[in-house]
């Protein structure tokens, strides 16, 4: 637990988090327009979204199966019956004057959510509830001096919010907190997680006390719509809120808005009144009845997902907890990975996979869906450097030319001469020219100075361009000097 | 239960209605008989009574995940008081 010091001592943050994410789907929850990103303005809005008088809400099959996905893949507790509401409150992009949502009787009930911290433990964050909802329209403020531009394309999108318990400490635990639900919902395929379209969103709460002390007043951050905001977000507030105690004041429950440009919070005033939103069940929605052999038909095609998967790469491959977590992430990821280790050294895969491959990706902002080197490819120069065709050193300059050119690991090697010399004769040849020029030095060495040995070793690979077998040089040095 | 005034004007406020000051206490009284004759509903015992959400014993129609609709922008902003480029535009919101 990271705590923050104040003035009076210190003070302990705590965090929940709303998350709203959007279901993947063709139509949308209540009707049948689309939800394709970047439409035309309004060119996907049916009656329903628009409000028009008389027309009646149908619900979407498959988005209410990927609610229960979700919340199977959280292992929570599915609701076999559940029931909408309408949240009521006025805004120029909810023509209804309300949102359909879930309240007191959600189709998801309490899961759990495991993040894997850095030093490779875990920590269990609880989930609240997951609840369908629609989204409303989108705003836009800068089109126009006097006016506020209204596009209803997202209204009536699906939305699952995923509430979480007030479990997290610190603004690093809250990312990892959406990292892995992030990871989960893209495992499952019921949300594309694509924080920049505005897939997924977070509103965050705050509050702060003294460790071990009665909760704090929280406020409410809306909106945040990236991991590294969120963690801006929850520094910047607590702050704030420690300030406020400290200087003799209290705080008000309230909505506030993050300002990405200078990293600050501010009241939202707009939102002073919404609080009273006058839930009661929607009149035009009976309420949703799963039937429990649906429900086992959705948990029986989940796919494997990060935490097992991660626990068997750990098992079967012997990776380190980090390194597991790493690769299983993306779903991609860790498929690359068995394709890259079956069959092979799984750790030297692990090592090629995380360390240089991964670092040339991020270098040069490629997804790995995109990647030059293919998992074959990879496996391939792994071989080589297990058969002790080129060394470890060599490998790397390998690798290089194959993220450049797209070319095989084999035909690398062969094209530039890389093969690793095995050959005792030539390496012996390349160590008694190396002996001869620094006659002074060997005999330093016989003289018992081995610090020297490892200059000797690099002089030798130097002058076989690198392509010598470092033990085996290492070997034929010994046996030479110290022999 | 008796309803004041400011209570009154919070609810008005809600509903985007506006009520003029001398109206709050005569709407107070409505309300305020509204709310007892509710009150007195609350005195029927319903603890084992299911909540009745239809008069026939329908189950929810879904639809198919098919997109069936939109694909009218000119349609959807036609009544619109104020539209520009195809956006429905409001007087600015400001946050």
């Amino acid at each position: 637990m990271s705590l923050i010091k104040g003035e009076t001592g210190e003070w302990e943050v705590v965090i929940g988090l709303e998350v709203h994410a959007q279901v993947s789907s063709n139509a949308k929850l209540f009707s049948g327009a689309a939800t394709a990103f970047g439409a035309e303005p309004n060119a996907q809005v049916s009656f329903v979204d628009a409000a028009m008088p008389g027309m009646l809400p149908v619900i979407n099959d498959y988005c209410v199966e990927q609610a229960v996905r979700t919340g199977l893949g959280l292992n929570a507790q599915i609701n076999l019956r559940s029931v909408f509401d309408r949240k009521n409150y006025f805004y120029a992009d909810l023509p209804a004057g309300y949102q359909i949502s879930q309240y007191q009787q959600p189709i998801v009930g309490t899961g759990t959510i495991v993040l894997d911290m850095p030093d490779g433990s875990t920590r269990e964050v609880g989930v609240t509830r997951l609840h369908l909802e629609m989204d409303a329209g989108k705003s836009l403020h800068d089109q126009d001096p006097r006016l506020t531009y209204v596009d209803l394309n997202r209204a009536g999108v699906a939305l699952m919010e995923i509430v979480s318990e007030p479990d997290m400490r610190t603004s690093e635990e809250a990312g990892l907190y959406l990292k892995k639900l992030r990871s989960i919902v893209r495992y499952l395929g019921t949300c594309d997680g694509n924080m920049d379209e505005g897939s997924m969103r977070a509103d965050v709460n705050v509050s702060v006390r003294k460790p071990g002390g009665e909760l704090g007043t929280r406020c409410e951050i809306k909106n945040v719509n990236s991991m590294r905001f969120v963690q801006q977000a929850i520094e910047y507030e607590a702050r704030r809120q420690i300030e406020v105690i400290e200087g003799g004041g209290a705080i008000n429950q309230e909505t506030r808005l993050f300002d990405s440009k200078q990293g600050t919070t501010r009241s939202m005033r707009s939102k002073e009144h919404a609080h009273d939103y006058r839930y009661f069940p929607d009149p035009d929605l009976l309420p949703l009845e799963l039937d429990p052999a649906w429900v086992d038909n959705i948990r029986a095609s989940l796919p494997e997902l990060p935490d097992p998967k991660k626990a068997r790469f750990m098992k079967e491959y012997g990776l380190s907890s980090y390194d597991a977590g790493v690769l299983v992430a993306e779903k991609d990821t860790g498929a690359y990975y068995e394709a890259v280790a079956k069959g092979r050294d799984a750790k030297l895969a692990s090592n090629w996979v995380t360390g240089e491959l991964f670092g040339r990706l991020n270098k040069a902002g490629t997804a790995l869906a995109d990647s030059p080197v293919s998992a074959a490819a990879v496996g391939e120069l792994v071989d080589l450097i297990a058969d002790n065709t080129i060394s470890g050193r060599i490998a790397k300059d390998v690798f290089d030319a194959m993220f450049e050119t797209g070319k095989g690991a084999r035909a690398i090697v062969e094209e530039k001469g890389l093969k690793q010399i095995t050959d005792t004769g030539a390496i012996e040849t390349a160590i008694d020219q190396v002996i001869a020029a620094n006659a002074d030095k060997a005999e330093q060495v016989k003289a018992g100075k081995d610090a020297l040995l490892g200059w000797f070793v690099g002089q030798v690979m130097k002058a076989t361009g690198g392509k010598a077998n470092p033990a085996k040089v290492n070997e034929l040095l010994r046996a030479k000097l110290k022999g | 239960m008796a309803l004041d005034k400011d209570k009154v004007a919070h609810i008005a406020r809600l509903a985007r209605i506006r009520v003029e000051d001398k109206d709050l206490a005569p709407i107070g009284k409505e309300l305020d008989q509204i709310l007892s004759w509710i009150e007195q509903l609350n005195e029927v015992d319903t603890a084992n009574v299911e909540p009745m959400t239809s008069v026939a014993s329908l189950k929810l129609k879904r639809r198919a995940d098919q997109v069936t609709d939109g694909g009218y922008p000119e349609k959807v902003v036609a009544n619109a008081p104020a539209a520009a480029h195809g956006y429905f535009t409001v007087p600015k919101v400001v946050e």
